[in-house]
């Protein structure tokens, strides 16, 4: 199997990298539309904010190699956030994939934003592992994808929004799993797994 | 439910652990990675990595450092010492260090957090606070507490989240060494003033101590160093007491 990891400015590539290094997988790390296309799967990291990164990837034309992949692609944080149409984040078009708009966070009471810290899933369809239910994975974001027809997974903070979202041949997953120890290793796995 | 944090803080000197002392499961306590990992195997919810060299050549096998524990640890992790500008972060963040933590460079040029959250997100810039109580006011301290500004705890953390800070770290440096509980008071004020979450950090003793920042001081993380480091306290048996006390941690 030939996994990639694409290539931009994403904060977390390395940290991508280590998570998958401690599993023994190779993966190559890349930005070349032919390598990323012929690849078998796809991992599209995802720290920093959407307008400069949807900017970055429009301009290295990642952005329609993205939407165009038919392999399963499995975006993480951010990444999961670009592939819906629209982010509150600086009014951001962002790749169109889920047909939902990313909203803020607005802090209520003693729940603050960012949503940063462990908490834990209820998936709603299938392809995480049901092990991963009475563990923890770790979150850092200001921003969510409401709960939508494609949601695999809700957590609770604020209110109920997509921990984690399938479609067709792309996932997604609004955590962190390079960061979340055993249960970032059970999502890896699964989305190795497809 | 999001979980309350418990974050052990490693000070690092020259590429190894200060005040590591006798663990029976690890064979050398001076390695950050290898005390590291121990209490990511125990349950700790971050790691602080803080960088107490007093040069910049020892500094030099800090971001080095920072990549070999990326590749070790499955949990995040803030570094921090010594950063003053967008120059100093980019390595540490790219080595796969989630956050970083600033302290005097941002009372000495607080335009540094602004900065800092453009160029890499609110989310990865801690404010590390080190205050201590001066005629009946929190003072802002730096330079490992050595000076003291004149800028007071609450509005300087507040001025840090305007800018851009993802989060607080607020250390009572009369509370800290101490070992007789978090200073309670001004955690509980940071909170209810605070739309970021704030760690607490200085003074923690016993297991007890824990519950009084989170359920009085409100706190979303405490911090503590030579308990854990002691063995004073354990990470597996904290968790599990402040479980039964209805504090919300991950198992």
């Amino acid at each position: 199997m030939k996994l990639v990891i694409i290539k931009y400015n994403a904060g977390n590539i390395q940290s991508v990298s280590f998570a998958l290094e401690r599993l023994g997988v190779d993966f190559a790390i890349t930005d070349s539309p032919e390598e990323i296309a012929k690849a078998d799967k796809v991992i599209f990291p995802g720290v920093g904010e959407a307008s400069t990164t949807m900017a970055y990837l429009r301009n290295k034309g990642l952005d329609r190699v993205i939407t165009s992949l038919k392999q399963p692609v499995l975006g993480i944080c951010l990444g999961m956030q670009l592939m819906c149409t629209f982010s509150e984040e600086n009014s951001t078009d962002c790749l169109g994939i889920f047909q939902e708009t990313v909203k803020r966070f607005l802090p209520q009471g003693d729940m603050k934003v960012p949503h940063m810290g462990w908490n834990n899933l209820t998936l709603s369809n299938g392809w995480l592992d049901n092990a991963i239910e009475s563990q923890y994975a770790y979150f850092v974001h200001s921003y969510y994808v409401p709960v939508n027809p494609h949601t695999s997974a809700i957590t609770e903070y604020i209110k109920p929004f997509s921990a984690a979202m399938h479609k067709d041949n792309f996932y997604a997953v609004q955590f962190h799993p390079e960061k979340s120890a055993q249960a970032g290793e059970l999502v890896l796995k699964s989305f190795l797994a497809l | 439910m999001l979980t309350k944090r418990i974050i052990p803080c490693l000070d690092i000197k020259d590429g190894r652990t200060v005040k590591g002392v006798n663990f029976v499961n690890i064979r050398d306590a001076g390695d950050p990675v290898e005390l590291g990992s121990l209490y990511a195997r125990q349950g700790a919810d971050e790691l602080v990595f803080l960088d107490i060299s007093a040069t910049n050549e020892e500094r030099k096998t800090f971001a080095s450092l920072v990549k070999d524990i990326a590749r070790h640890i499955n949990i995040p992790f803030t570094v921090g010492g010594g950063i003053s500008s967008v120059a100093d972060v980019a390595p540490l963040l790219e080595a796969g260090a989630d956050k970083v933590s600033i302290n005097s460079a941002a009372v000495r040029n607080p335009q540094l957090i602004d900065d800092l959250s453009r160029a890499f997100g609110a989310q990865c810039i801690v404010l590390a606070i080190d205050a201590r109580k001066i005629d009946n006011q929190w003072t802002v301290h730096t330079h490992g507490g050595k000076i003291a500004t004149d800028k007071k705890l609450l509005s300087w953390a507040k001025e840090g989240q305007e800018r851009g800070a993802g989060e607080i770290l607020f250390t009572s440096m009369d509370h800290d060494g101490t070992k007789e509980g978090f200073a309670i008071d001004p955690l509980s004020k940071l909170n209810a003033m605070l739309d970021i979450p704030v760690i607490a950090s200085g003074g923690a003793g016993l297991k007890e101590h824990f519950i009084d920042a989170f359920v009085l001081g409100k706190a979303d993380a405490a911090l503590a160093a030579s308990i854990f480091h002691f063995g004073q306290v354990k990470i597996p048996e904290l968790k599990t007491y402040l479980k039964e006390r209805n504090i919300a941690m991950r198992a």
